[in-house]
């Protein structure tokens, strides 16, 4: 197996200039590393291509989707934007957080939990992100199925998952 | 659903076009194979007569954009093409299922659209929460390889990180340059120093594809669909309180009450409509009545004092308040706001706190005329369009549904007294206070 300085370096020759790969690279480093970026994977990124750590952790504070602090397991992104929110997002949130037992913002055990901007399924709300996979039409009645679901309690598939399969769902 | 022909969803019969023997099944590549018959010029050509407009939001003329990219005799330097498929407009939803169900068709109008600026290297910015499209792409891209249909030219899927502001086409090159996503000042225009300081046509996912259909029927032929200045089909993301959201392509000039009763089957739960937000949360609001009137062309939308923008139709019934609304897609723009230039990072934020106050009943009369003031210090005044989209949308629910702001003022409170549907939203710009008001729970 490559490692990630050759993989960054693969990277590097899809580009005109070597700064373009430092998101992708960014973005491989994170994926190493339980899905948030220590300040290691800011030096392996650096080492990789011509630019310093912090140059990294410039862009990486800029993108929402780069992590600064350590994950969960299983990342659940609930949308609250206007079409989402117009259909319940809310409840939903409410639902996970209670569910999980952990407010939206915060990591604990093998999940964490936040709302998000626009994830761009508006037609399907709630649209609930799991590990970047799209749930369509979640609705606050289907979170204990998800959760038993994600735990294992459950096999996979809820009736949501299922009726999001139809069209441009994930699961 | 309707008697309009599909062109960007042509073939699919309700399906995916994943496999590229379907597609070409159903006359794939054949634009392209005609396309690489003419000159770069000839392409063009076609284009204008197809007066296909961009499907981004700004509905500039596709053929003039790649017009405008010098010839390679005229000045030295790599030619790029970068499709912007950043979608993240709030409301719009087109780009992915086009990605998702018609790839070939969208990778061919790439390779057209190289053809015509005369670029070897295409790059193709994916918003990073865009999963599964980003491998529907890498799989058709590993399907086009073997058959050579790429000739010498490079396709990069280069995957976005979550920025709204990427979505502006010089924060998108700034992004692909491996900076933060910060709009540039323009002039120069990408056509002239895009990306790494070249000549650069940034174009939209929905135009592209488009493309292809243009090549295919000719731009005449394209033309005669749709409406005078806003010629062919659109995808229109149909969301909010409606019965069947979704994509649903038609011709420009449709009836925006059509789409909401007649394709989306109405308001959901009986409840009556109240508003509709017709080109992406950026673009001004209309009344109910208004929303009855207009057509979903550039022309309609604009004698309404709205725009097409996007095509993202959000349908919004009686239960809204029209201040949470307001609170809600100003924390939007707070959020995404990049900081650069100071109208839009102090004013978003200025906006959302007036708006907090006035809904929460601590407004004062005079916070009216400050909203207002602040709005009108952004608007115009900003590097980019993201701070005037606030503006403009906050403005324009407090000129519809003035009554509605002022009853909060003069009732020390909500109207709707915790009924409304917007209730306790909980923003990403807000989850650290909440973060923290969780821990002083704990």
């Amino acid at each position: 197996m490559s490692t990630l300085y050759e993989e960054i370096r693969e990277l590097r020759a899809l580009y005109p200039e070597e700064r373009s790969a430092v998101m992708p690279a960014l973005q491989l480093a994170q994926e190493r590393h339980g899905g948030w970026l220590p300040e290691a994977a800011f030096r392996e990124v650096a080492d990789a291509l011509d630019v310093t750590p912090a140059y990294c952790l410039s862009i990486a504070s800029f993108y929402d989707m780069f992590r600064l602090e350590p994950v969960g397991e299983t990342v659940i992104e609930v949308c609250t934007n206007i079409s989402c929110a117009l259909n319940g997002a809310q409840q939903v949130v409410e639902a996970f957080e209670s569910e999980l037992g952990l407010p939206a913002g915060r990591t604990g055990g093998a999940y964490t939990l936040r709302t998000v901007e626009c994830l761009g399924g508006c037609g399907w709300a709630t649209i609930v992100a799991v590990n970047n996979r799209h749930r369509l039409r979640v609705r606050a009645a289907d979170v204990p199925a998800i959760v038993a679901e994600l735990e294992g309690r459950e096999p996979a598939a809820s009736d949501a998952a299922e009726e999001a399969g139809a069209d441009v769902g994930d699961a | 659903m309707s008697a309009t022909p599909e062109i960007v969803f042509a073939g699919t019969d309700g399906g995916a076009l994943t496999a590229i023997a379907d597609y070409e099944a159903v006359g794939g590549f054949a634009a392209l194979a005609k396309a690489r018959t003419m000159t770069p010029d000839e392409v063009i050509e076609e284009l204008n007569a197809s007066n296909l407009r961009g499907r981004g939001g700004a509905f500039f003329p596709t053929g003039r954009k790649w017009s405008f990219v010098p010839k390679p005799d005229k000045l030295d330097k790599p030619h790029y093409l970068v499709v912007n498929a950043d979608e993240s407009e709030p409301g719009t939803f087109k780009d992915r299922e086009i990605m998702l169900r018609v790839p070939f068709r969208f990778l061919e109008g790439c390779l057209i659209a190289a053809h015509a600026i005369e670029s070897k290297h295409v790059f193709i910015y994916i918003r990073g929460e865009y999963q599964r499209e980003f491998e529907v792409l890498v799989d058709a891209l590993e399907q086009m390889r073997p058959q050579g249909l790429l000739g010498d030219i490079t396709i990069v899927l280069h995957r976005g990180a979550g920025a709204y502001i990427c979505g502006e086409e010089t924060a998108l090159l700034e992004s692909l340059e491996g900076r933060r996503g910060q709009p540039r000042t323009k002039p120069p225009f990408p056509a002239i120093a895009g990306l790494y300081a070249s000549p650069t046509a940034v174009n939209n996912v929905e135009s592209i594809t488009t493309a292809t259909s243009v090549l295919e029927l000719g731009g005449a032929e394209y033309a005669k669909l749709g409406v005078e200045n806003s010629t062919g089909t659109r995808v229109f993301s149909l969301s909010g309180n409606v019965v069947n959201g979704g994509n649903y392509e038609l011709p420009h000039g449709f009836p925006l009450k059509d789409l909401i009763y007649e394709v989306g089957g109405g308001i959901a739960n009986g409840r009556a409509l109240k508003a509709v937000i017709p080109g992406g949360s950026s673009t001004p609001i209309l009344t109910a009545e208004e929303a009855g009137r207009v057509t979903l062309d550039f022309d309609s939308l604009v004698g309404a004092g709205t725009a097409i923008g996007s095509a993202a139709v959000i349908v919004i019934d009686d239960r809204c308040c029209m201040v949470q609304l307001a609170v809600r897609v100003s924390q939007f723009y707070e959020h995404e706001s990049c900081g650069k230039c100071t109208p839009c990072r102090v004013g978003t934020r200025w906006l959302s706190s007036i708006l907090q106050k006035i809904e929460d009943g601590r407004g004062a009369q005079a916070d009216m005329d400050l909203l207002l003031s602040v709005a009108e210090r952004i608007n115009g005044k900003c590097l980019c369009p993201l701070g005037d989209s606030d503006a403009i949308a906050v403005a324009s629910y407090v000129d519809k549904f003035r009554d509605e702001f002022q009853a909060h003022i003069d009732e020390g409170g909500c109207p709707f007294h915790g009924a409304s549907s917007l209730e306790h939203v909980l923003a990403p710009v807000l989850q650290h206070t909440h973060e923290a008001a969780a821990e002083a729970l704990a």
